[in-house]
């Protein structure tokens, strides 16, 4: 077997976790219990969002994805800082609708 | 030689990736499952992006795949500690098995939406779904 066809078949296997694992976090989304849950889930969704970005340069042959990956990372991470700021302020109460900003 | 070392790297990345989510989905407690995707999540996504280097050998594709490895791990953990800080002051309930609450008269805990602080199960009348 060449190296070529590994690869291809590597892309195929880690494409083929990657989504099993986007289903598992998807689920933690759904199910919560509480509003930090599914922060913690959406930035796990953000890092397997890079690892589709860095595998999408094996599929599409474009090296531009790897920039893709990039700006994945850093909208995930201000999404979690901004999410951790609303949480701890206290505007974000659960999913039961009740606020109290302070 | 260097595509083998590519897709040795990227199915360890995914698999990484893998085990990663399925901390986040079967950990009873909010700081377990941060501990899972911010450490896990990591390691995987960063495997991935250094297979990608082996896959495509060239000197700018390696440049960007450092940075984003670099920004990864500088920026992953401030995240975990901010959210980690802002879901204990908001009182996140902590695992029926914790043996010990360090931060227990240091951060002032919030009362969540937690009935049950003790149980993640029933930890919300109607709201969460299936069990």
């Amino acid at each position: 077997m060449s190296g070529a066809a590994a690869l291809d078949i590597a892309t195929t296997i880690a494409g083929v976790l990657l989504a099993i694992a986007t289903v598992c976090v998807a689920v933690r989304i759904v199910r919560g219990p509480s509003t930090p849950d599914r922060v913690v889930a959406l930035d796990m969704l953000s890092l397997i969002g890079v690892a589709v970005a860095g595998l999408a340069v094996l599929v599409s042959g474009s090296t531009a994805f790897v920039d893709i990956a990039l700006g994945v990372a850093l909208v995930g991470f201000l999404a979690v800082v901004a999410f951790a700021g609303f949480i701890e302020r206290g505007a974000i109460r659960g999913d039961d609708g009740e606020e109290d900003t302070p | 030689m260097m595509a083998w070392i590519g897709a040795l790297f990227l199915v360890l990345g995914a698999a990484v990736c893998l085990v990663a989510s399925i901390g986040v989905l079967r950990l009873p407690d909010f700081f377990m499952r941060m501990h899972a995707a911010t450490k896990a999540g990591v390691a995987g996504a960063g495997l991935v992006l250094i297979g990608i280097v082996f896959a495509v050998p060239s000197f700018e594709v390696a440049i960007k795949v450092a940075l984003a490895n670099l920004f990864l791990l500088l920026t992953i953990p401030v995240a975990g500690h901010l959210l980690g800080r802002a879901g204990y002051v908001g009182g996140v309930p902590l695992w029926r098995g914790t043996e010990r609450d360090e931060l227990a008269g240091v951060l002032k805990r919030g009362a969540f939406d937690a009935p049950h602080p003790d149980s993640r199960d029933n930890a919300k009348p109607g709201g969460g779904g299936p069990a």
